[in-house]
Parts: C-alpha cells; structure tokens; sequence
C-alpha cells in the first residue's frame, strides 16, 4: 500500500446538525501519513484536532468520507475493533488507566490488545508476562516496577500517564494518537513523559499525530507540522521548508492562511518559552 | 445471651445467610465490579425458585439448580440487551424486565401463586440420608457458595475477568485497550443473575416452598449483605472482598434473627431491612464525619490560643507605636 500508513480523504462531521448549535467540526479533511511519519498538529480553540483524533479512533462514525489504515477500510469500523492497532493518549491521565485495578492488571489489559486467540480470555497473568511487565516498567525509570500490586490510582498523574503511554504501545500500534497529553503534568514530568514518547516512537519507528499548543514542541517534535483552523489542515509544511520556519513564521503564516489572528490562548502564552 | 441466641436459631441463620449470599454475590458482580444497578435481581430470584421448585416437583432436583442458572443467565442476557443495543438506561432496564419477570414466573409455576415441596427429594433431603447429622444443609450450602465463590474469584482474575472489571472502573480506558465494552456488561450480567437465580433455586429446596412474592426487596437485603462485608472485610484483592461478601449476608441473617427473638414482628422485617441498610451505607461517611468533627474539636482550643495570642500581638505593635 503505497508506503501510507493513515490516509483520510474529504472527511467531514458536523455535530448537532439542523439546530441552531450545528458545528462543522470537520470539512472535507485530507491527509495522509507515510509509514514512520511523526506529525504534530497546532490550532485555534475548537479548531478540530481532537475532532480529528475522534473519527480516527471512532468515538463517532464520520458523516462523509474516508478513513485508511494500512491499507484498510476503518471508517466504520467499531471503536473497540479499530482500538487493537490505534494507540491514543488523553490530556487527561487519569482517562488511560483502570484506578481500582493494580500496575499489573492495567498492564496485562493491554497486553491483551495483542492476543487473538480466544483461550487467551481465560488465562491468568503468568511469571513470564510479569516478567515482561516488569522488564518495561523499569524503562520509565520511575519505580513503577516494584510497585505493581499497587493499585494505579495511587500513582501521580505523570505516572499514570507514562503508564498509559506504556501500555498504548506494549504492542507496537499501526498509529500512535497523542492528544495535548503532557499538558497536564507539571513541566520536568511533561518533559520527561515527552522525552519517552520521543525514544519508543523513533526506536519503533511508529507513525504517530500528537497534538501540542506549543509552538516550539509543534517545531522540534516530528517530521511534520500541520496547522488547523475551523476543521480544515491549512498548512502542512516538512523537511527544509520546516527546518527554516521559526514560531513567529508559523503565527504570520496561520494568519495569511485562516484569514485571522491565532486565537489560542494557550499557544500565545507558550510562545515565550 | 441464650436466650436471645440458640444454636439452633444461629444455625438456620447461617444456613440462610450463605443461600442468600449468592445474591450478594451477584450483586456484588453487577453493583460494585461493573458499577451497574442490576434491579431485576427480585424477579430473577423467584424465576430461580420457580424453575427449581418445578423440575423438584418432577423429580429432578439437581437439574433443577442447573437450569436456575440458565434462566439467570436468560434473563442477565434480555436485561443486558435492552442496555447495550436497545439504549434503554441501565436501572430502567432491570425495572423492565423486573416486571415482566412477574407475568414469566407465573407461568413457570403453572399460573398459581405458590407451589409446595413437602416429600419431595431435594439436595438437602439427600444430604440428610447420605451425610446425616444435624449439620448436612449447613454443610452443603457452605460447600455449594465456597465453590461458587472460588470459582467466581478465580474467573474475575483471568484475562476476560480482568477486562470485565475495568469496564466498570473506567470504560474510556476499556475502549482504547480493544476490549467490547457492551460484550464485557453482557457477560458480567448473565453471570450475576445466574447466581441470583441460583441463590433462588436453593431456597425453593432449602425451604420446601415457592411463592410469587418471595424476591420482593430482595435487593435491598443483598445490598445490605455487600455492604456490610465490604463495610467490615473491606478490600484488597478478590478473594478477600468475596469472602467479606458471603461473611457479610451470614452476619445480616444472624442480625435478622436477633433482631426477630427481640419480638421484632415478622411483619416490620422489611422495614428491618431498609434500616440495616441505611445504616450500613451512611455507616463510612458518619466515620469520616465523626473524624472530622474529632479533629475540629482538638485544634480548636489550639487555635483559640493561636488568635489571643495574635490580637495581643497586634494590640501591642499598636501601642508601641508612637
């Protein structure tokens, strides 16, 4: 399949269609991922980046168009099925784990994305799987390895996430979703938690979309930059044009192409960093 | 204290409380692991006695119990459907099939409202011929929860029972680790009824006896069983929280019976219930109020010190200065 990983072609959804709150969250979308691509995403407020996010891991089905993954037709797909090759992170951490359940069973949750067999339901965690769980724990450096019959609602919210990262890509994900998930953490977590997400998608090469409201990170993260404003990818800029574009160039640019000033506070208040 | 407790009385109250800790149980599945309002359970727990009290009748008490289940397990299915692919909300769903369980039981009992079992075989007539002793239902029914206790820890612990777990503690999660959220509630339910109707079978053989009206409130009695094992076992790993719920409904019969030698009529036992109830809910958050209240009282005389001493302070900066 030509090397594409993701490919959406005139995807659109419009909530609450014929009431006076009718949003067109996404117009006519197009946008393809090469395997291996690592794309982060800016925007306006409302601008559609977890609408994106949405219809690829199918919290609803999209009104028009059409969504490929590696080759296969996901676009109405159920969301736990497409959930078996998507990895997403919420900005929020405590969305990614079970609180009740311990580091152990979270994990072994995860791990089940990877077994097909339908005697697998039936088996219990073994010394081999805990092994493993606590072979990559120990690769977050956080101790979480020696804590695995804690239940996770003990842990910090910059463990949990580094948790659920863990465990979106315990088995290899065809896409890897990040969702602003470091903008919770307070900022050596968010940097350490951004520092992981960086080693395990380059050293598994997985193709990734990770939306930020940091126009640095937007620049420095990835091979790709894409721009959205009121459900449309109005910039996507790679390689030397990408190399050369400095945070205010990506600010004047947005406002040539959406026709109006960047209106993200957060993104105005992150320039300065 | 013999008068208020006999052997005897504790015996049947314990025999009881381990019967009826099945429907603990299986609320336990439904209310505290899946986080849903199974309220067909009274329904349910008569379809069980009704099902049971007709295969005794026709001479087949063993079958009986097992086909108990499979009605539980039928009626978890039309109350987890009506949920998950009809977007009927959960405690309207139970409602619903609560009622219509009523026409259905009925029927199984051959439209009359009461069915009897004298002289006919039942696991506990056998257990009296073959085991003997006074303790041979006490024995059986012990022996029947432990092994559908153990059972149930063994299965929420493996790799289906796990996802079944996160499903109630949190969905979102449940979702993104490829896991059918609507598939995970449906068997959870048909396991909890399958208890519950269980639960129903060995009364009707315990007690001889089947009436329509025998699982009204029958879930505000297992709810109060639950949460007096969570409220004194409380948790940790499964099995302890299971055994807490079997520990639990013996320790509600055993108050019940107390309760009825104290001349508590037979008729206020409903009201009896509710109370315990209450109680045993409001129970946790009384604690922490107490707790609360406690802390307020010790640092408030602290405190007061704290404010003389400041007014003082400040009254004399005031006079120091010029």
């Amino acid at each position: 399949m030509s090397g594409n990983m993701l490919i959406m072609k005139n995807v659109t959804k419009t909530f609450n269609r014929g009431t006076v709150n009718e949003k067109c969250a996404l117009r006519e979308v197009c946008l393809e991922l090469k395997k291996g691509d690592f794309a982060t995403i800016v925007g306006s407020n409302g601008a559609g980046k977890s609408t994106l996010f949405n219809a690829i891991t199918g919290v609803f089905y999209v009104d028009k168009g059409l969504i490929l993954l590696d080759g296969e037709d996901i676009t109405y797909r159920k969301d736990y099925a497409r959930s078996k090759i998507i990895g997403h992170l919420f900005q929020d951490p405590l969305r990614g784990t079970a609180p009740h359940m311990t580091i152990e069973e979270n994990m072994a949750l995860a791990y089940l994305r990877s077994s097909t067999e339908k005697h697998a339901y039936f088996s219990h965690i073994n010394s081999e799987d805990k092994k493993k769980f606590r072979e990559q724990l120990s690769l977050l450096q956080m101790g979480l390895e020696d804590r695995m019959k804690q239940p996770v609602g003990l842990l910090s919210g910059g463990q949990r996430q580094a948790l659920t990262l863990l465990m979106a890509t315990l088995v290899t994900p065809k896409i890897l979703l990040l969702d602003e998930h470091t903008a919770a953490l307070d900022p050596s977590t968010a940097e350490k938690v951004l520092q992981l997400t960086k080693e395990i998608v380059e050293e598994r090469q997985i193709t990734c979309l990770m939306v930020t409201h940091n126009m640095h990170q937007a620049l420095e993260m990835g091979n790709r930059t894409l721009m959205m404003d009121s459900g449309n990818i109005i910039l996507d800029i790679s390689g030397e044009e990408r190399k050369n574009m400095t945070v205010d160039g990506l600010l004047e640019q947005f406002a040539i192409n959406a026709g109006k000033e960047l209106d993200n506070d957060r993104i105005l208040l992150s320039k300065e960093e | 204290m013999g008068s208020i407790m006999t052997i005897g009385i504790a015996q049947s109250a314990l025999e009881l409380g381990l019967i009826y800790s099945l429907v603990a149980l299986a609320l336990f599945l439904s209310f505290s692991i899946l986080n849903i309002a199974d309220l067909s359970t009274d329904g349910c727990f008569t379809l069980g006695c009704a099902v049971c009290a007709v295969l005794t009748i026709a001479g087949h008490p063993v079958l009986g119990l097992f086909a108990t289940m499979g009605a539980g397990v039928l009626s978890g299915f039309v109350t987890a459907f009506l949920q998950t692919q009809m977007g009927i909300e959960s405690i309207l769903a139970g409602i619903i099939v609560n009622t219509g369980l009523y026409t259905i039981n009925i029927a199984v009992m051959g439209f009359s409202s009461n069915l009897n079992l004298f002289g006919c075989d039942s696991i506990f007539t056998w257990g009296k011929e073959h085991i003997g002793g006074g303790f041979s239902t006490l024995l059986i029914s012990a022996v029947i929860v432990l092994a559908v206790g153990f059972l149930v820890s063994l299965f929420l612990n493996t790799r289906l029972g796990l996802s079944i777990r996160a499903t109630g503690d949190n969905p979102d999660m449940v979702r993104a680790s490829s896991i059918n959220t609507k598939l995970m509630i449906t068997i959870g339910l048909c396991l909890a009824n399958a208890l519950t109707g269980l639960s129903g079978g060995l009364l009707a053989q315990y007690q001889r006896s089947c009436d329509i009206n025998l699982g009204t409130g029958m879930v505000t009695i297992a709810l109060a069983s639950l949460i007096i094992g969570e409220t004194l076992i409380g948790k940790g790993s499964m099995r302890r929280r299971i055994l807490g719920v079997i520990l639990g409904s013996c320790l509600y019969r055993l108050i019940v019976a107390v309760a009825l030698r104290l001349n508590v009529p037979p008729e206020s036992l409903k009201l009896v219930s509710a109370i315990i109830v209450a109680a045993a809910i409001a129970l946790p958050y009384l604690k922490r109020q107490f707790a609360f209240y406690q802390t307020k009282r010790a640092s408030r005389a602290e405190n007061q010190r704290f404010i003389l001493e400041i007014i003082e302070r400040d009254s004399g900066d005031r006079r120091s200065k010029p």
